[in-house]
């Protein structure tokens, strides 16, 4: 009998052992250079001048008109995408009706569109220029240049995210469970509370995390509509810029290291949620 | 009315009016109606001929050009670096494997200004990046064109790892091993039998990421140094057209830019429409 030594044998289908530690080197080398980096420099940055003047850049009056501007936007646009999101993947799912495909399209689009290009398209309707936007000027209800607009292009920009996360899985999950509810008795709403809503509460959640880390970070579709009125439009990506532009670098790293916590908050809920109810969410957050 | 276009199969199932109502309304207020209205200023209001005068000037090209080249640079880096990344992450087993997992979303989770000042401020040419690769490679990074492939590298490096991982894992070993049994070297079966069945997911991913960083803005405009025909994007020229209460021309480049990438999401559709058929005939 031949003695293969175990060190050297190799299955046929995985690279030699050189390979692949080179192969995971590089890859570590490349996030580390990538991702790790930046994420460490807004740290190194805010801290710069130590904690008590990072800290107090933050209790500025602007600084904090910003962040509650950014809960505010958030507090409107994430429920208002959640209802979308619910009615979307309900009427997709549920039902057989002609043009879905189109609807599905339609509703993935702003993911391919600029976000200049969404705050433009907002401006351009409800701008001073329109007949629109003039009349509601007239009324005391402007949009552009005010919190409404910031709201509405935040609305655009994260519009696809809780409806990609509950169209597969409610698509997986079939309809049988609410047809035998329904064949029970029980009332649309009731089945939807009792029986959909808890086999989607997770990737609802999924969907609404991520609708929110980019409802509170967005910066192009917002700087286009909001006309950066100082503590009435600015939201705190804005203000970043704002504090980077006047050379006040702490202000402008600290908030910065505001959003990256909450980046980092985000990324860890996100990672529980996959690795604890993977089953339950899409397929393709499943590894 | 909708009922009778629209349902083809009636349902018990409730719910039908309120749930599609809500979603043809915040589709037409949100995402329908705004489009139309771009479309409708440009063509109607303005004109093809008027837009094309608009955007056939040097300025506006050179932004085009270079918005449309860096994302495609990026693109085609993350497209092998995600490829190999996914490759790592479902095949190799070690120490930290899943954090780096989780950690590969964090573009998507961080705000594009953060990224772009950080990015700024290590690759200025008195940051830790940007000095050491000016001294050794004598390269500007920042406030030039490579300044923008990072800040687009950053942005779409989750894409293709993410389209091509769950590809990965479902790939039956049984073909790898048949492959081997054949006589095929290692490097032979990668190239050979793996990569074609990672492609159209990889091809997804490079569109996505594509189309992501053509219109990329927040993460840009820091590390770009914004020098109109040299390192002035697209997205930033409609930027300064509206501060100048030029609507018209804002539009005209908003379109051009729209037609471009939905023509080269459409191309790449069909390349993996036939790169689909070409795997399903094996």
């Amino acid at each position: 009998m031949t003695h293969i030594p175990h060190n050297r044998w190799r299955p046929a289908t995985t690279e030699p052992a050189l390979v692949r530690w080179a192969l995971i080197v590089l890859c570590l080398a490349m996030l580390a250079i990538l991702l790790v980096a930046p994420l460490m420099v807004v740290f190194d940055e805010a801290l710069r001048r130590g904690w008590a003047f990072a800290l107090a850049s933050l209790s500025e009056p602007d600084a904090q008109a910003a962040i509650r501007l950014t809960l505010l936007v958030a507090a409107l646009t994430v429920p208002l995408n959640a209802v979308f999101g619910i009615a979307a993947a309900w009427a997709v799912t549920k039902f057989d009706w002609r043009g879905k495909a189109w609807v599905i399209t339609l509703i993935d689009l702003p993911f391919s569109i600029s976000p200049v290009v969404a705050g433009l398209l907002f401006v351009l309707m409800f701008g001073a220029n329109s007949a629109l936007g003039a009349w509601l000027v007239a009324q005391g209800f402007p949009i552009v240049f005010a919190v409404p607009g910031i709201v509405l292009a935040t609305l655009f920009i994260t519009f696809p995210f809780v409806a990609r996360e509950l169209i597969p899985v409610m698509l997986e999950q079939g309809r049988a469970e609410e047809e035998a509810a329904l064949t029970l008795g029980a009332s649309g709403w009731r089945t939807f509370l009792t029986v959909t809503l808890p086999n989607i509460r997770w990737a609802l959640l999924y969907g609404v995390l991520l609708c929110n880390a980019r409802a509170m970070g967005e910066f192009g579709a917002v700087a286009v509509v909001s006309g950066k009125i100082r503590g009435q439009t600015t939201t705190m990506p804005l203000m970043i810029e704002m504090f980077y532009n006047e050379y006040l670098s702490v202000a402008a790293f600290t908030m910065a290291g505001v959003l990256a916590l909450l980046a980092f908050v985000t990324l860890t809920l996100k990672t529980a949620l996959e690795w604890r109810y993977a089953d339950q969410l899409a397929a393709s957050h499943r590894h | 009315m909708a009922r009778t276009f629209l349902l083809r199969q009636p349902t018990p199932m409730p719910g039908w009016g309120l749930s599609f109502g809500v979603m043809a309304l915040m589709l037409s207020v949100i995402v329908a109606l705004p489009l139309s209205v771009l479309l409708w200023r440009g063509f109607i209001d303005f004109g093809a001929g008027a837009m094309w005068e608009v955007v056939n000037r040097p300025r506006v090209w050179s932004a085009l050009g270079l918005s449309f080249r860096a994302a495609f640079v990026a693109s085609l880096f993350n497209l092998v670096f995600g490829v190999l990344l996914a490759w790592v992450l479902v095949r190799y087993r070690f120490p930290g494997k899943r954090i780096i997992d989780a950690m590969i979303d964090l573009p998507f989770a961080l705000p594009t200004a953060v990224a772009g000042i950080a990015l700024t401020a290590i690759y200025a040419p008195n940051g830790v990046f940007g000095s050491a690769i000016q001294s050794t490679f004598g390269i500007r990074v920042a406030y030039t064109e490579w300044g923008i492939w990072i800040a687009l590298i950053f942005v779409g490096l989750p894409f293709v790892v993410r389209t091509v991982q769950p590809v990965i894992e479902e790939i039956d070993r049984e073909t790898e091993e048949a492959s081997a049994t054949l006589g095929a070297s290692r490097l032979r079966t990668l190239v050979r039998i793996v990569l074609p069945m990672l492609a159209p997911g990889a091809l997804t991913g490079f569109a996505l990421a594509l189309a992501r960083s053509v219109g990329e803005y927040g993460s840009v405009i820091f590390i770009a140094g914004n020098l109109p025909n040299v390192t002035e994007i697209a997205p930033l020229l409609i930027v300064i057209r509206l501060e100048e209460f030029d609507y018209d021309g804002a539009v005209a480049i908003a379109i051009a830019m729209l037609t471009i990438s939905f023509t080269l999401l459409l191309a790449i559709n069909l390349i993996q429409i036939w790169s689909r058929r070409r795997m399903g005939a094996v």
